[in-house]
């Protein structure tokens, strides 16, 4: 019978199987931050254990760094202990790190990619759940805990067992105004947050297929908000190309051999999944959630839900908590929703191609009188690029604020936050109570859905712009 | 690690589904570059109603925790499973896990046990009408009980051997160290490394 891409992958990293254990698997890359890992090099510390494998390590920091005036030392002494302890135990043990200021900074699951480190048929671990963006490349990429970075760290391997596989299949052609966001959004609202516990999705089909590379990386990103700790999509001609000349993709014989490998990272025709979810791409709709978790969505023209509308009690009680926090009343529309804050930026959508979508709905219009509204690029690296095609001006001169790369307003360890009440549309992945600071109230949004409702100051996509200020020249 | 073999405490019955690693620990807690002072961050912003099941004064020293489906959603904090053990858990009822918390628990010796929503809907309704009511989690037999409840949870072979002896994984690993050494020399040359060594 034939296997999966994951089955693939996973098989191709196998360093031991036993019966009645689990598999022991080779990761290929470590990505480390400043947050998940001091206790994990304390551990090695204590042990007198080294790094096994500094070749395959990378440190960067992103979650604690402010966005604003990071020339100057970061006020915040605990977040400045923390960054200060990574750049320790970096020294110490001799592992990479791209610190705050340097070029390649950035948060970290951008970071990965843009330097050509996440390959097909990679496996890639990071303390930090949203791993899963890098299965866009056909790696098998997940977040893990502060106990397995620390054995990561100490022997290049993790023992796992192995999960199920399930396809997401999205044939057809998306509609003009629906991006890799809200697909995404819709495909967790339709299995739910538990749908993909134990699994590893592959997202597959036509409409996949026809997406840009950072694209697939928003669809992945969010894999682990549908429960499922790792998502993929198969290598192609796009990832090819996006890989090639970046400064650690391989050259010359090495990038031969390597296509002819990556080539073979397609699930066979006669291989059997575990269970499929398909998706007709032509349905879709530009998609906000208007809960408390990512599964709690709906698209842009619904009404918020009536809780007493669900049948399943444990979902109706999580509707009901959910309105009372999120300051809302069944049956009002989505597009009503006035919001305080745009905050476009994260590992799901704080790459090139976002920003570009961004600016070109903000420009030539202003962002409307009481929204605050923050681009954060995802990388140092995003930052130059849109500031060589101008795209921060743009940004500015719309009233927007235009900030240095880190994870920004996506978590609440930093000092971009809401305030207690304050309510914003979010480009980033989760929309938990106080995700965004405590009392601050989330709608997750595509970046072009979070562009249109800044210049509205509600919930609304660039095509309820229609009917204001067209931008000169277009 | 701690061994688990058999645990009985009094219960806090936690009526939420989809409770998030971000309720179990918010994010500004995350700064801390230890293992331990997490307790006073656990549920932090729930904890600042009074009603909430953890303040009630009846709940004061209860170390089984049950709670509703989805439990650990989102970040791979092991913050979560330190909040909840230096609080005083040992172990965490719920018919659903999310995979990264579970990993993340059975990594530091705090039982998750799974069982079908129509157990917990019991304990929930036994601890709920009597808060002195014990809970019984034995790892050995793999079973949960309490009065009127007898309930079998599975738990793998190997993770229950690793709890019961209070196995470190790193160790264990080691031990196949020539495995390694073999897998890391077939490795094809095009792969991908962060420095020249």
């Amino acid at each position: 019978m034939g296997r999966t891409l994951a089955e693939k992958v996973w098989d191709d990293h196998v360093v031991r199987r036993a019966e009645g254990e689990p598999d022991l698997l080779f990761i290929d890359l470590h990505l480390l931050h400043e947050v998940t890992s001091p206790q994990a090099f304390d551990g090695l510390r204590q042990n007198g254990r080294p790094v096994r494998r500094l070749d395959l390590t990378i440190a960067t920091e992103d979650h604690n760094t402010p966005t604003l005036d990071i020339d100057k030392p970061i006020a915040d002494p605990v977040s400045r202990a923390q960054l200060e302890t990574l750049r320790k135990n970096c020294a110490e043990f001799g592992v990479r790190l791209h610190p705050l200021g340097d070029v390649e900074q950035g948060v970290v699951h951008v970071v990965g990619p843009q330097l050509g480190l996440t390959q097909p048929g990679t496996t890639v671990v990071c303390g930090d759940s949203h791993t899963s963006t890098h299965g866009a490349f056909g790696a098998l990429a997940f977040g893990i805990g502060t106990s397995q970075v620390e054995h990561v760290l100490a022997t290049q391997t993790l023992p796992l067992a192995r999960p199920k596989t399930m396809a997401i299949t999205v044939d057809g052609e998306l509609p003009d105004d629906v991006t890799a966001k809200d697909l995404i959004l819709a495909i967790i609202a339709k299995i739910g947050t538990g749908g993909g516990q134990g699994y590893i999705l592959e997202y597959r089909g036509s409409a996949i297929e026809k997406l840009s590379m950072e694209a697939r990386m928003t669809v992945c990103n969010m894999s682990i908000e549908a429960g499922a700790r790792a998502g993929m999509i198969a290598p192609d001609e796009t990832t090819f190309a996006y890989l090639k000349g970046r400064a650690h993709a391989p050259e010359g014989e090495d990038w031969d051999d390597a296509v002819a490998y990556w080539k073979t990272l397609r699930t066979d025709d006669d291989a059997v999944f575990d269970a499929e979810v398909v998706i007709d791409a032509a349905e879709l709709a530009p998609f906000v959630t208007w809960g408390t978790n990512p599964g709690q969505g709906a698209p842009l023209s619904a009404h918020v839900p009536d809780p007493a509308s669900y049948e399943d009690a444990s979902e109706r009680n999580a509707a009901e908590k959910a309105l009372e926090y999120m300051g809302l009343t069944a049956g009002q529309p989505l597009r009503d929703i006035k919001v305080d804050t745009v905050f476009v930026g994260s590992c799901t959508n704080g790459r090139i191609e976002d920003l570009r979508a961004v600016a070109g709905i903000v420009e030539g219009r202003k962002v409307a009188d009481g929204v605050r509204m923050l681009v954060v690029p995802g990388s140092v690296r995003v930052a130059l690029q849109a500031v060589e095609e101008g795209l921060d001006k743009v940004f500015k001169e719309a009233g927007a604020e235009w900030r240095h790369a880190g994870c920004s307003m996506c978590l609440g360890m930093n000092p971009d936050q809401l305030a207690p009440g304050e309510r914003s549309a979010s480009t980033s992945n989760r929309n938990f109570e106080g995700r965004q600071g405590k009392g601050g109230r989330t709608h997750l949004v595509s970046p072009q859905v979070a562009a249109a409702t800044a210049v509205l100051g509600h919930l609304a996509s660039p095509a309820d712009l229609s009917d204001v200020a067209t931008p000169a020249g277009v | 690690m701690e061994a688990f073999n058999t645990h009985t405490g009094r219960a806090v019955p936690l009526r939420r589904s989809n409770v998030d690693t971000d309720q179990i620990i918010p994010a500004h807690w995350l700064k801390k570059v230890t293992r331990d002072g997490f307790e006073d961050g656990l549920f932090e912003a729930w904890r600042k109603d009074e009603q909430f099941v953890l303040n009630r004064p009846e709940r004061k020293g209860a170390t089984v925790l049950v709670a509703g489906p989805d439990f650990g959603t989102g970040s791979s904090r092991e913050h979560a499973v330190w909040a909840l053990q230096n609080y005083g858990f040992k172990t965490v009822i719920s018919s659903r896990f999310a995979d990264i918390f579970r990993g993340n628990s059975l990594k530091n010796g705090l039982l998750t046990v799974v069982l079908d929503q129509k157990t917990v809907d019991a304990l929930w309704e036994l601890t709920e009408a009597d808060p002195t009511a014990e809970i019984t989690v034995d790892l050995e037999r793999r079973k949960v009980l309490a009065a009127g409840i007898d309930a079998d949870f599975e738990l793998d072979e190997n993770a229950r051997w690793r709890l019961l002896n209070g196995l470190d994984d790193i160790s264990l690993t080691l031990q196949n160290e020539a495995d390694i050494a073999a897998y890391e020399a077939a490795r094809p040359a095009f792969k991908p490394r962060t420095i020249t060594v």
